[in-house]
């Protein structure tokens, strides 16, 4: 047996060797979390089209102990959500330049932290904020 | 020259991660927790009459459909993506598996609305 064996770096786990691949695997896995959140708004929709009886059964659903700490779980992936989007958008997004100067990553993070902020108090207020 | 597919996916992936960026967590505590634990009072309530008249107006059904097909495109794009990384191969088997669902979910919920 004279085959060669050549050193193959074995790739296994390899997002978990360091912090900034950990970073981004958590990033990529919020997806799976906004997916989970899409189909829960979808059975909503599609009970709503069937009817007064179907939609209150979706509600009472909802209720349930498991929806909240699952819908508590969706909260925090989808606040961190928020932060990785912006935090990588100024990588993703062609650079930003005005009067000469190209508009640093930290502003591009903040303008859109703060865009979030804006519409989530827009958003609150539609839903809550009439009294009826 | 053959064309990429990739632009469309890439934008309804770029939309759908704006929008969920934007809006998503405060949509989340108001349809899965302050509504259904009534924690602002009547003013949250979520009443079948309030979803079926907000899903009555045209601007309404919009609203709902690009939340659900705009997040299930950035998910299906994502996770698509994220499974290469994984070392899953990427097949025709897993494009439906990813993309198939997003399909299926926003043709699912265009006829819900239509039919509200």
């Amino acid at each position: 047996m004279a085959a060669r064996r050549p050193y193959v770096r074995p790739m296994d786990g390899w997002w978990r060797r360091d912090r900034f691949f950990l970073k981004y695997m958590a990033r990529e896995l919020t997806a799976f979390f906004v997916v989970a959140y899409a189909l829960v708004l979808l059975a909503g929709v599609i009970r709503l089209s069937q009817g007064r009886g179907a939609f209150e059964g979706w509600l009472d659903g909802l209720r349930s102990g498991w929806s909240v700490a699952l819908h508590l779980v969706l909260l925090a992936v989808f606040l961190f959500h928020t932060y990785s989007w912006f935090s990588i958008m100024p990588k993703t997004m062609p650079p930003l330049v005005v009067s000469g100067h190209r508009v640093p990553a930290w502003a591009i993070t903040a303008a859109g932290l703060a865009c979030a902020g804006v519409a989530s108090i827009a958003l609150f207020l539609a839903f809550a904020g009439r009294p009826r | 020259m053959k064309r990429s597919t990739q632009p469309p996916f890439w934008l309804l992936f770029g939309a759908g991660g704006m929008l969920s960026a934007l809006v998503g967590a405060m949509l989340v505590f108001l349809t899965g927790i302050a509504a259904p634990l009534g924690l602002f009072g009547a003013g949250t309530a979520f009443t079948y009459e309030r979803a079926a008249a907000f899903a009555h107006q045209p601007l309404g059904k919009l609203a709902v459909a690009a939340v659900i097909a705009l997040f299930l495109w950035h998910g299906a794009h994502r996770i698509y993506h994220t499974l290469h990384d994984f070392g899953v191969r990427l097949n025709a088997f897993t494009w439906l598996a990813c993309y198939g669902v997003a399909l299926a979910g926003t043709i699912t919920a265009a006829v819900a609305l239509a039919v509200v």
